[in-house]
């Protein structure tokens, strides 16, 4: 029987409940593993019983992306959650799935580190930020989870356990893994441990933050989405250096706030270049003293301040979520874009800078302006990806240019579609 | 000699892109690890993705291997052609396609050099960030197969950090695009330093950096490794992470100077290139505590670039130091590890002890901030035994790597070079498991096979039943 098997194992297994569904769909049982081999072992006893499985680590995005088509076994990383080496001086740290972001960042602040990367959602392990390749305003400097990842390990769909990459940060031997299963939704295997590349934390923070008016706040017609999408050009190609340009606009908000973080030795006299920046716009082919200068409609004066706005780093509330790509000089045509789409209740954040941006709208009744959304953004070369949110019948990837490839990895990976089938692009 | 395959080709190719002239080939004997040497079977120059890809899909009709060529200058054999295959030179594909400043990127065919995508866009006040010491030659298609890094690699990253999308040739001849836009998996990620296993990138996107407000490079000379040593590490230890941190040792210094003059203080056992970059006020702080550090940790002589004359000439030394080595030995192996930065004492303590042992003289040159060591083994061909004293020489010092938990290869890639030594870092289920990506890729094992995995592997499936004889019984060329 499938449950003795697992059993069998040695490792904690118990019966499922509602509340460890998977985009709605419930396991028959969770198992608890304290280590690879652990989970090594729970693979293979999934694979002499056909049991579909999927890992989870803080269960905070299990509801994001389509439903698996099966599910028998959630196997949960909870209890792996050791930090195994931190080698200060080396920056470099490996960890086990399980450990929390927020810890892992804990214990590396007591030696002045951190993991340079923005986690929008508490309580999101190493593990989970690997396979959503999620990430925050920073990224713009320091990039996303898998330009940070160094080693990995994995178990496949058979047992099999498998490492790659390491300890050093440049290393060009074999095949980066740790890129491909970064981001990869736990359908290729499951991600055991991490060893990441650390920066030193700043030892100074500021943030300078304005607010814009949008266009049905201002009488005048100029196209503040141009100006604030030129704004972000602008700020991005500064030399003062900023590690993140963040912006924020919902239905409710005052207009288009824009938030810039600077970090390092000098952030103070670099903030006060940037305030500059946001105050006296100079942006070519716009005339400063024209009424298309939106500074001065400014609703609210670029502000230094030592702590960041409330809303920043994290994903914005609403019914469906959605993630948007754009290359980074086309924030403008997005904001356009999403202004004319007029989705009441709409949530428009992100990191700017980087052209990636989330927007939550909160329901369905917004699925048209959706599809017609993507079009635009596409158009601009960009992509939509609706994170989570929506019902079955809603294309959640859009246009991929190598769908064939990733079907064929993931056919040599998981031949018999046990990890997390459908819950990835394509129906992978 | 029956030439199936070479008219093929000259069917899908102007007929001067097909060279199999042998004295022509043999100009393409191998890249930049020369003691690899291997006549291609046939060269093509094609000039389009397309002609690319009617290549690939005749190597795969004639089910040959084919190999892909930039520059040739790659350090492990990853270019070394095959007698038995097709050579693909993207030597002819060198049109920087667009700027996008705005968009903070470029697009550029494979043959485009490294240096030519800065050179584009620097008086705009922007540049390409990875450098390998090869930048005025090597090509931008041979940077993604090998995931090159360079000097500021410690503070900006490799080529994988730099790439925003490629057009490329699967094995299987399709033409397909990677974005870091699309959502699925990162297989722009992963081809990204899979050595031309995986396909031929044949459009790049790249990234281009602004270029930062201030540089500061300095140069700190030491009267021992020791401490030069000490010096990186107070200088990460601070916090501090500057564009580059590089260290010669006498050997290093001694060659430098015999080839280049590059006048580094006399006497000196180490030397340290500190470069600083970034904001004005921040790249002044920091070069403050760097200086303090480097004399604390007993630095002799500080010299700081005033211009960017004086900088080049810092960093003339250093980037002459692999061909100067020429000047101070008949023959040298260029070695490429890694190790965990605090491990450096260690393993260059290690080195000594092997050159002790083989009577062998190590010159070490090294990107000291991310623990890259090159050490250059020195032999005298001309000496029975040597050769291969300094060829055990230079697997021991990757031996001392892998025991420190470093890696074989930081930035020249395994190649043919070092394809044997995958297993003294992997394991069999390691490999194996990076075999599934190739054979979802190459399922026939024709894109550069032989290259970075030590042993054939199959794919566990016969990609088509074989009719005609088998092409090397036919005699192809």
């Amino acid at each position: 029987m499938p449950h003795d098997a697992l059993a069998g194992t040695g490792v904690t297994i118990r019966t499922a409940d509602p509340s460890d569904a998977v985009a709605g769909v419930q396991p028959k049982w969770v198992a608890l593993p304290e280590s690879t081999e652990e989970v090594a072992a729970l693979l293979r006893a999934a694979a002499e019983h056909d049991l579909a499985v999927t890992p989870v680590g803080g269960g905070t995005k299990l509801d994001w992306g389509p439903p698996p088509e099966r599910c028998d076994l959630l196997i949960d990383l909870c209890c792996m959650n050791e930090i195994l080496e931190h080698a200060a001086g080396d920056l470099v740290v490996r960890v086990q799935a399980g450990t929390t972001f927020e810890s892992l960042n804990q214990q590396l602040s007591t030696e002045n580190q951190e993991l340079a990367l923005d986690i929008p959602v508490p309580g999101t392990t190493v593990g989970g930020l690997l396979a959503t390749a999620l990430s925050g305003p920073r990224r713009f400097r320091y990039g996303t989870p898998r330009d940070l990842v160094i080693g990995i390990t994995v178990v496949l769909a058979d047992g099999t356990t498998a490492h790659s990459g390491g300890k050093v940060v440049k290393n060009v031997a074999g095949y980066d893994l740790g890129k491909l299963f970064t981001g990869s939704y736990g359908t290729l295997g499951i991600i055991t441990e991490a060893a990441f590349r650390l920066h030193p934390l700043p030892p100074t923070r500021k943030w300078v933050t304005a607010t814009y008016p949008t266009p049905e706040q201002n009488d005048s017609p100029a196209d503040y989405a141009t100006l604030i999408g030129a704004l972000v050009t602008q700020l991005a190609a500064s030399q003062a250096e900023p590690s993140a340009i963040e912006l924020n606009w919902s239905a409710v908000s005052p207009g288009y706030t824009m938030s810039v973080l600077l970090e390092g030795t000098a952030a103070p006299s670099r903030a006060a270049a940037i305030q500059h920046a946001m105050t006296n716009l100079e942006i070519s082919g716009i005339e400063a003293s024209s009424g298309n200068n939106p500074a001065l409609g400014l609703l609210s004066r670029p502000e230094i301040t030592d702590n960041p706005p409330e809303w920043w780093g994290d994903l914005p509330d609403g019914g469906i979520l959605m993630e948007i790509r754009v290359p980074p000089g086309s924030i403008g045509p997005v904001l356009r874009d999403v202004a004319s789409a007029s989705m009441s209740g709409h949530v428009l954040r992100g990191s700017a800078a980087s052209g990636v941006l989330h927007l939550a709208v909160p329901d369905e009744t917004h699925l048209t302006a959706i599809a017609r959304l993507r079009d635009q953004v596409e158009g601009i070369g960009g992509r939509l990806v609706v994170v989570s949110g929506a019902g079955n019948g809603v294309d959640r990837w859009g246009t991929i240019g190598a769908l064939d490839l990733m079907k064929r990895v993931k056919a040599r990976f998981d031949p018999d579609r046990r990890l997390s089938p459908g819950r990835f692009v394509g129906g992978i | 000699m029956t030439d199936l395959l070479a008219g093929r080709l000259r069917e899908v190719l102007p007929d001067e892109a097909v060279i199999t002239d042998p004295v022509r080939l043999r100009t393409y004997e191998c890249d930049g690890l020369t003691y690899h040497r291997a006549t291609p079977g046939v060269v093509v120059l094609p000039e389009t993705a397309e002609q690319i890809a009617a290549v690939v899909r005749l190597c795969q009709e004639f089910r040959v291997p084919f190999v892909a060529r930039g520059s040739g200058t790659g350090l492990s054999g990853g270019a070394l052609p095959r007698s038995d295959g097709v050579l693909i030179v993207t030597s002819r594909m060198r049109r920087v396609l667009s700027i996008d400043l705005a968009n903070r990127r470029a697009v550029v065919e494979p043959g485009v050099t490294n240096l030519a995508i800065t050179e584009a866009v620097r008086e705009a006040g922007y540049y390409y960030a990875p450098d390998p010491s090869s930048q005025q030659i090597c090509s931008i298609g041979g940077n993604v197969a090998e995931n090159s890094g360079g000097a500021h690699c410690l503070k900006y990253g490799f080529t994988v950090n730099h790439v925003l999308g490629l057009e490329l040739v699967t094995p299987d001849g399709d033409i397909v695009e990677l974005s870091e836009m699309d959502a699925g998996y990162d297989l722009l990620g992963a081809f990204i330093g899979s050595e031309g296993t995986l396909g031929i990138a044949t459009k790049i996107t790249v990234r281009l950096s602004r270029a930062p407000a201030a540089v500061t490079t300095m140069l700190a000379a030491f009267t021992t490794i020791e401490g030069g040593g000490r010096a990186v590490s107070a200088i990460i230890g601070a916090g501090i992470v500057p564009a580059a941190i590089e260290m010669m040792d006498a050997l290093a210094i001694e060659a430098a100077e015999a080839a280049v003059r590059c006048e580094y203080p006399a006497g000196a056992g180490a030397v340290l290139v500190v470069e600083l970059d970034g904001p004005e006020a921040e790249v002044d702080l920091q070069f403050a505590e760097v200086d303090r550090i480097c004399r604390e940790a007993g630095a002799f002589e500080i010299r700081v670039a005033a211009s960017a004359e004086e900088r080049a000439a810092i960093w003339k030394g250093r980037k002459s130091a692999f061909a100067a080595v020429g000047r101070i030995s008949p023959a040298y192996i260029v070695q490429d590890g890694v190790v965990p930065r605090t491990a450096l004492p260690e393993v260059l303590a290690g080195i000594d002890r092997l050159q002790e042992e083989f009577g062998i003289r190590v010159a070490n040159v090294f990107h000291a901030g991310d623990g890259n060591l090159h050490p250059l083994v020195l032999f005298d061909d001309a000496v029975a035994g040597e050769g291969e004293r300094a060829e055990l020489v230079s697997g021991r010092i990757l031996d001392l790597c892998i025991e420190y938990g470093g890696s074989i290869t930081g930035e020249h890639g395994v190649g043919v070079d070092k394809s044997r030594y995958m297993p003294r870092m992997f394991t069999d289920e390691d490999l194996d498991t990076m075999q599934l990506v190739r054979c979802a890729f190459d399922v026939g094992n024709l894109s550069n096979p032989g290259k970075v995995f030590p042993t054939p592997r199959l794919c566990g499936e016969i990609p088509r039943v074989r009719k005609e004889p088998h092409p090397y019984e036919a005699e192809l060329f």
